[in-house]
């Protein structure tokens, strides 16, 4: 579904991603790890075009998006949850989420805001209330949930327990699975490799800019470098 | 009945200051720069509504839509030319810029336009409208500006809080790169605040020279720089905020022109300006702004 080749990112002359690739398929929970700084979220800003790679080349459905303006990729299919969040906290719930579904012509369906609430239910409580006056988790569902008013083929997420307390982590998680079973297509970004090897079909380790290891969410689990490196034992 | 007139003209004259100020606080919000060629786009407005009602015998109507769509074009023409290729520039950069627009639009206006002044043709009709038997008189040119006023507020606030642009000109203006991330097309947004922007200058070039019917190249300056300072009194970003800044402007300006000096009510009006920010740095419907956690 997604393939991304041979990238190379450059902030200035700060040579950012040296070489990644990797791919996600139809119906896969993808992870990239690593370190802060290692690449993580310039990748995905590269593939959700608000960067573009010096060289290599990111498909998308058998379409070129290397080069294509960012708010060009959600009519195709792509969405992302950016890191830190970045709802628009002087607009109300409902209004953040007609705005995920800005690609939508004409009435955005009721159907479509109620399938976000029946994952957040949350957020339907609170569906009038300005989103800056919301907690930290449920800004995170609210980012997702806004997310889904596009419909996406491949749901990006940027690190999504960032600031979290472990029990709305936890929750967030389990979500993201819920996401999952219904058939949704997601690559995760996360710092916090526990939670994200879990759930991951697959996952790669980026280390300072290129792709150190890749395997299945269980194999890299129980990698003792892993282990070593990103699990604290 | 002098102090309700004073307050009438005050209203008035402050309402040509809120629409102009509109422009400035909805670029502001959104493209993050003061488009100080703003004023010079009033003048431009008032030039063409001039041209078609005293050179071509047009309907007043017809100037006025004429006006409009001119400066809505130029409005777009300047941000594509100038300022659209300063995105990622430094900010003072863009201000620089902006002064040189100003006076490339004076100036483009002497030599098309001579600087001989004109006399503005009376698009409102010279009538008054007589109150209290008498005692108090309304010309139609300030019944007008003020119903303006607020036809032109109702709109902007159901345009920006209810239709799908106007929603996304907010989104815009509070996150660019999580607006792109919904599909919204930054750039074609800030062309859209522009135009409105610039349109809105005709309608004040339009009513400003109806009240003060002298029209020179620099016409446009002085309450540029007067709604750029009400902008900012009423909290700049917002709409409210400069309807409010506007208004009170106008009402502070004629009132130390009629109470205390004429020579001395701008000194006055910034005074004023100068205290409230001390007091109130955001001005005062500012919002501060959020910082993100």
């Amino acid at each position: 579904m997604l393939t991304v080749n041979d990238i190379h990112v450059y902030y200035g002359n700060i040579h950012a991603l040296k070489g990644v690739s990797f791919q996600v398929n139809e119906g896969e929970i993808v992870a990239l790890i690593g370190a802060n700084g290692a690449g993580k979220s310039t990748t995905l800003k590269t593939i959700s075009g608000m960067m573009h790679p010096r060289s290599g080349k990111i498909t998308f459905l058998d379409e070129d998006i290397t080069h294509t303006d960012a708010y060009k990729l959600p009519a195709k299919g792509l969405a992302q949850v950016p890191e830190g969040r970045r709802i628009f906290l002087q607009m109300t719930v409902m209004e953040n989420l007609e705005m995920g579904a800005y690609i939508h012509k004409g009435k955005v369906p009721a159907e479509d805001f109620e399938n976000v609430f029946s994952h957040f239910p949350r957020l339907k409580e609170r569906r009038s209330q300005i989103a800056g006056t919301l907690s930290g988790g449920e800004q995170q569902m609210l980012a997702m949930g806004r997310a889904l008013m596009s419909h996406p083929k491949l749901l990006m997420l940027d690190e999504p327990s960032m600031g979290l307390a472990p029990i709305l982590v936890e929750e967030i998680f389990s979500i993201i699975q819920e996401f999952h079973a219904a058939g949704a297509t997601i690559l995760l970004v996360e710092q916090n490799a526990e939670m994200a090897l879990q759930v991951a079909d697959r996952a790669y380790v980026l280390e300072s800019g290129s792709i150190a290891l890749s395997g299945t969410g269980t194999e890299l689990a129980q990698s003792d470098e892993i282990k070593k490196a990103y699990l604290g034992g | 009945m002098t102090f309700l007139n004073y307050l009438l003209s005050g209203i008035s004259l402050g309402s040509i200051y809120a629409i102009i100020a509109l422009g400035y606080t909805m670029v502001y919000g959104i493209a993050k720069m003061l488009n100080f060629a703003h004023g010079d786009v009033i003048m431009v407005g008032s030039y063409i509504c001039f041209f078609a009602v005293s050179r071509f015998a047009l309907p007043p109507v017809v100037g006025v839509l004429a006006a409009m769509a001119v400066c809505t074009v130029l409005g777009i023409l300047v941000e594509r030319l100038a300022y659209k290729p300063l995105r990622a520039a430094p900010s003072l950069a863009v201000l620089i810029t902006a002064i040189g627009v100003s006076y490339f639009l004076q100036n483009g206006a002497q030599l098309l336009w001579t600087p001989n002044p004109k006399v503005f043709p009376s698009v409102v009709g010279n009538g008054r409208l007589a109150l209290f038997g008498g005692q108090l008189t309304v010309s139609y040119v300030t019944l007008v500006t003020i119903a303006s006023c607020v036809v032109i507020m109702i709109a902007l606030t159901l345009f920006t809080g209810h239709t799908k642009m106007g929603k996304a000109m907010r989104a815009c203006s509070e996150d660019k790169g999580a607006a792109q991330l919904m599909g919204i097309n930054v750039n074609s947004t800030i062309s859209v605040t522009f135009a409105i922007g610039s349109g809105l200058a005709a309608v004040a070039g339009v009513l400003l020279c109806s009240a003060y019917p002298n029209l020179v190249p620099t016409t446009g300056s002085m309450p540029g720089i007067k709604a750029f300072t009400a902008a900012v009194f009423g909290g700049i970003g917002s709409i409210p905020g400069a309807m409010l800044g506007g208004i009170l402007l106008g009402v502070i300006e004629i009132f130390a022109k009629a109470y205390i000096s004429t020579q001395l009510s701008d000194a006055v009006v910034f005074a004023v300006l100068i205290i409230v920010l001390l007091v109130k740095p955001a001005g005062l419907l500012g919002k501060k702004i959020s910082e993100k956690v």
